[in-house]
């Protein structure tokens, strides 16, 4: 008995930010070195009006073109940008897409590291026999929390929504996980201007605002990636040989380099392709897991390692036999 | 301190001079991947990480140069 991914899908927000763009409010900048660097071209930009909810509930619908409706049975949702303080956007998600009510729905609050828990948990509510179709969803809107000064963040972050079917299978696709935390680490990616802490509205005059520190989460990023790909590979008694592919959460391009130079995988074993998405935060993985499946870089039997990484300190993998 | 004064100037990508008096901050080239790609140096050829914090108090090469010497 085991739990498998039947399908993913996503969903773009139409509007782009180009490099073109983006250079023109810092004259300091080129186009080029984004591009090289960065690599990221375009990112797409949720509308003024345009939720992680509402985007989530796209890339659902095009999921449930192909499944019914009412195969459902739990409903799971990654967001850092709720649709309100409450209810959990998941019921209400769960009544868009038209689904039974005799489902469990929730929230979870992660970024970089979401889409790997929203695995775990689906594989444990299948294997304890809770749930049998678990619809899970992840959906991000960093742009709305970037001021408009902040154009270094502008240039990697993009916003976007995916949905993925876990079901039931006689074969164990997901296999075992790793997971980390370090809360030490919460100052250096953070929205500190508006929740419980401080205000449950933004100051006069300001709006939510991300904060970054890049060289700390690159520190962090190259201290526990690659024990972290070490040990979910050990978890699942293999080497890093016997791993056919490796999906990194796509940060951005320097930091995939240097993780994979730093870890030792052979460069086309690793995706690396942020170039029309940018860093969707908990979208990435599957984003990437979709794109290498319909391009046929990854294939039946292959073993592909997954590992999310960023606010919180939050990172967890695993490694999929599909 | 030659050689550490080469590896800056290659992850800087400057065709300039770089000497070990040299405000780095000031470069043209300094911008926030130019101090990415000088943390990764460090990690790389010294296998020490600078918080950036302290990584900030650092104005010259050579006050960098002494800190990964003092670190080692």
């Amino acid at each position: 008995m085991g739990a498998k991914i039947a399908q993913i899908e996503y969903y773009l927000p139409e509007k782009v930010l180009t490099n073109e763009e983006l250079t023109a409010l810092n004259p300091g900048w080129s186009a080029a070195k984004i591009e090289t660097k960065v690599g990221i071209r375009n990112r797409h930009i949720a509308a003024s009006d345009e939720s992680s909810m509402d985007m989530a509930i796209k890339a659902a619908k095009k999921l449930l073109k192909y499944h019914a409706a009412d195969a459902m049975d739990f409903l799971i949702f990654c967001t850092q940008s709720p649709e309100y303080l409450l209810p959990t956007s998941a019921c209400i998600i769960q009544d868009r897409l038209g689904l039974r009510t005799d489902v469990g729905a929730f929230d979870f609050n992660l970024g970089c590291s979401g889409y790997i828990y929203g695995l775990a948990m689906a594989k444990a509510l299948i294997e304890s026999r809770i749930a049998s179709n678990v619809l899970l969803l992840t959906g991000e809107t960093y742009s709305k929390f970037i001021i408009d000064s902040d154009i270094s963040n502008k240039s990697i972050f993009g916003d976007s929504a995916t949905a993925t079917l876990v079901t039931y299978s006689e074969q164990e696709q997901i296999g075992e996980f790793v997971f980390g935390t370090n809360g030490a680490g919460a100052e250096n990616l953070i929205v500190n201007n508006i929740g419980a802490k401080n205000y449950y509205t933004c100051p006069k005059g300001m709006s939510p605002e991300l904060y970054m520190d890049g060289p700390e989460i690159f520190n962090f990023t190259i201290e526990t990636i690659p024990k972290l790909v070490q040990d979910v590979c050990s978890k699942n008694k293999l080497g890093l040989s016997d791993v056919s592919y490796t999906i990194l959460h796509q940060a951005n391009k320097y930091i995939l380099e240097f993780l994979t130079q730093t870890i030792g995988i052979e460069p086309d074993k690793v995706h690396i392709d942020l170039w029309e998405y940018g860093n969707t935060v908990s979208n990435t993985i599957p984003i990437a897991l979709k794109d290498c499946l319909d391009r046929r870089i990854v294939k039946l039997q292959d073993r592909v390692l997954l590992a999310g990484f960023g606010v919180g300190y939050s990172w967890g993998a695993v490694v999929l036999n599909l | 301190m030659e050689q550490f004064t080469a590896l800056f100037a290659e992850a800087l990508e400057r065709e300039a001079s770089v000497v070990a008096e040299d405000k780095f901050r000031e470069y043209e080239e300094w911008d926030s991947l130019a101090v990415l790609s000088i943390i990764a140096l460090i990690k790389q050829n010294y296998d020490i990480t600078i918080p950036r914090k302290e990584f900030d108090e650092l104005q010259t090469i050579e006050e960098l140069y002494n800190y990964i010497i003092s670190q080692a």
